[in-house]
């Protein structure tokens, strides 16, 4: 049933996808597209915008406004047509280097101003699209091509930045957890306000290849499964314990005003209307 | 209704007559002051005002806000300016209308925040990468950059392009009266929409003419718009047909109507010896050096653009066609002075400038043209 809901809202004429066989990118556009449908919204009030790289084919795919913008930006964007029509749905998907390396500003201002904007970060640690360099989310020791001796450098964790940055809805998901992640999906677009979810994913062909876990997507996907923990398990776990893993779950869900909401209070005062 | 206004204030206000409700910015001297008004009057008129993060997110941000149907603006300065040269493109290649003031300062990089220059008139025809066309206004007055920016508004909606409005922080900071048309008055264009059903739709179909219609997210039109080359679908292509043919109209959906867009000032020109050519604040200096000068029996005139890009060239060869000579007055280390003898390539073409920081006085451009004249 679901594969026909998928169908539904894909531009069927634009496939086979740009992506790898085993990449992680499919698994979550599918989790996207049945968290709309849960959702009943209605596909011409929908905004899907994305940067540049593997994510950022996305809306290319799927029968929705759609605006494929620049690396890093396409939070930006988001952020003007939000402002502009309130009554759209405006979803952002991004890389991980697409969000919070050359977007970081972008994602940290988003957050701040608490935006009714669902970001969604395609996270497979890696720069895919370009051929495997190293990203703000590589961890320590992993291989890229621009790291031969392995990531020297401390990794961004995505939920803590977007903690820290004043997101009212951040959560974390994982291809390879597809029922909760469909669930995680559906809450973030229900949030109203600005809400976040990292997505732990996998590039067999430019990250598995290089870190042993060669392009089999299963290998891949387990690599997935040995690190993420369930928050509540997290928790009660120790430091040592929690050492190379990360955990998963909603971090935050909080109602506060939205940007546009309060834009618009201020208007009517302006007006003299309140 | 008469104000009196800066100039950045009449770009403000020009814009909120031509049906401006966006505008995303961020802080610049000597350009803050129009967000400043822009922010104080946007609410009033059922806009939005927001202050981004970058000068790139804001080019994104009024990207965004225009692709659903909201006229949009930004202002900024040159290392501003540089910044949103990414979007430019973008807008370009997207043909998405989008309008934005450069109020000029001294450069390069930090330059001279606080003085004015005429540095960016390159910038604004070639800033940003790969081959497209824009469209730039270049005001002398305070009453100018209101209707210029209403100008702006109309070309960037007509031809859907990115139009610039290349001020200085003379006028900026000016305060002139300026008279406010009541609406209607003067002509506001909006962007054609389309006329076929969704289904039809295709938001680069270049079938009915050289700018197709474009419509509103949001209106049960779903299209799709990216930076890569595409086809009249939207969708990426590498096809070399396809991609070809999306290039040329681009180009040629400005340089085939240039003499419809280009506007221009012709002050004493029809029996002077020598045509002065300037623009912008140095055009007002012009102007006051000729007074003197034909107070002294020197026939002298000024050619004056008010859109600079595309450039005028069939209007000023008319112009200057049996001249002794040509004049270039401006403020940088010769920009437009290179495209005027390019133009002009069987006269002879004089140059000055300065880029200090200090506006050209009527004095040395009356001694420049006595120079010529006995040269």
């Amino acid at each position: 049933m679901y594969t026909d809901i998928v169908r539904e809202y894909l531009r069927k004429d634009k496939f086979p996808s740009i992506w790898c066989p085993g990449c992680g990118h499919g698994i979550i556009l599918g989790a996207l597209l049945r968290a709309v449908y849960k959702l009943g919204w209605d596909k011409n009030k929908i905004v899907l915008v994305s940067g540049i790289g593997c994510s950022g084919r996305t809306p290319g795919y799927v029968d929705f406004n759609t605006l494929h913008t620049t690396h890093g930006r396409a939070l930006a964007f988001a952020t003007g047509i939000k402002m502009a029509n309130p009554e759209l749905h405006v979803i952002a998907v991004m890389g991980d280097g697409d969000a919070v390396a050359i977007g970081g500003n972008h994602f940290i201002h988003t957050a701040r101003r608490n935006l009714d904007i669902t970001a969604i970060v395609y996270n497979n640690s890696i720069y895919g699209m370009t051929g495997g360099q190293v990203s703000p989310t590589t961890p320590v020791g992993a291989r890229a091509t621009t790291a031969p001796y392995g990531c020297v450098e401390k990794p961004f964790d995505v939920v803590e930045l977007a903690l820290g940055s004043g997101a009212t809805f951040v959560a974390r998901g994982s291809s390879y957890h597809v029922p909760m992640l469909d669930n995680i999906i559906k809450e973030a677009l229900a949030h109203k306000g600005f809400s976040v979810v990292d997505v732990i994913t996998t590039c067999p062909t430019t990250f598995g290849r290089r870190n042993r876990l060669t392009d089999d997507p299963v290998k891949n996907l387990e690599w997935i499964k040995e690190r993420l923990v369930p928050l509540s398990k997290w928790e009660k776990m120790s430091e040592e314990e929690r050492k190379g893993k990360l955990p998963f779950g909603i971090f935050r869900k909080q109602e506060l005003p939205e940007l546009t909401e309060l834009y618009h209070e201020m208007d009517l005062k302006v007006r003299g209307e309140k | 209704m008469e104000k009196l206004l800066s100039g950045n204030e009449a770009i403000a206000e020009g814009a909120i007559y031509a049906g401006c409700r966006f505008f995303a910015g961020y802080p610049i001297t000597p350009s803050s002051d129009l967000a400043e008004r822009m922010s104080f009057r946007l609410p009033q008129v059922g806009g939005r005002f927001i202050q981004m993060e970058d000068e790139i997110a804001s080019a994104g941000a009024i990207i965004g806000a225009s692709l659903c149907g909201i006229k949009s603006m930004t202002a900024t300065s040159g290392p501003g300016f540089s910044l949103m040269q990414e979007h430019i493109s973008f807008a370009a290649m997207a043909e998405v209308p989008i309008v934005i003031a450069n109020i000029q300062r001294g450069g390069p990089s930090t330059g001279l925040p606080t003085f004015p220059s005429q540095q960016d008139m390159m910038q604004a025809r070639w800033g940003a990468h790969g081959d497209y066309e824009a469209i730039t206004l270049v005001p002398c007055s305070v009453e100018e950059c209101f209707y210029l920016t209403v100008k702006a508004f109309n070309l960037s909606e007509k031809y859907r392009v990115p139009a610039f409005i290349l001020s200085d922080e003379v006028i900026a900071h000016l305060r002139e009266k300026v008279r406010i048309p009541e609406p209607g008055e003067i002509e506001v264009i909006d962007r054609e929409k389309p006329r076929v059903p969704p289904e039809q739709y295709y938001p680069y179909d270049d079938s009915q003419g050289e700018v197709p219609p474009l419509a509103a997210f949001g209106s049960g039109y779903r299209y799709h718009v990216t930076g890569l080359a595409h086809d009249i679908t939207g969708f990426p292509t590498h096809d070399p047909e396809k991609v070809g043919r999306l290039l040329k109209r681009i180009v040629d959906k400005i340089r085939n109507h240039v003499s419809e867009i280009v506007e221009y000032e012709e002050y004493m020109v029809e029996d002077a010896d020598i045509l002065v050519f300037s623009y912008g604040c140095t055009s007002r200096a012009c102007k006051e050096a000729i007074q003197e000068l034909r107070r002294d029996g020197v026939r002298v005139g000024l050619w004056r653009p008010k859109v600079i890009w595309p450039f005028p060239e069939e209007e000023l060869k008319k112009a200057a066609s049996g001249k002794k000579a040509v004049l270039v007055v401006e403020m940088n280390y010769k920009q437009i002075g290179y495209e005027v003898e390019r133009i002009l390539c069987d006269m002879r073409v004089h140059w000055m400038g300065r880029a200090d920081g200090e506006i050209i006085p009527p004095e040395e451009i009356e001694e420049e043209v006595k120079c010529i004249l006995t040269s």
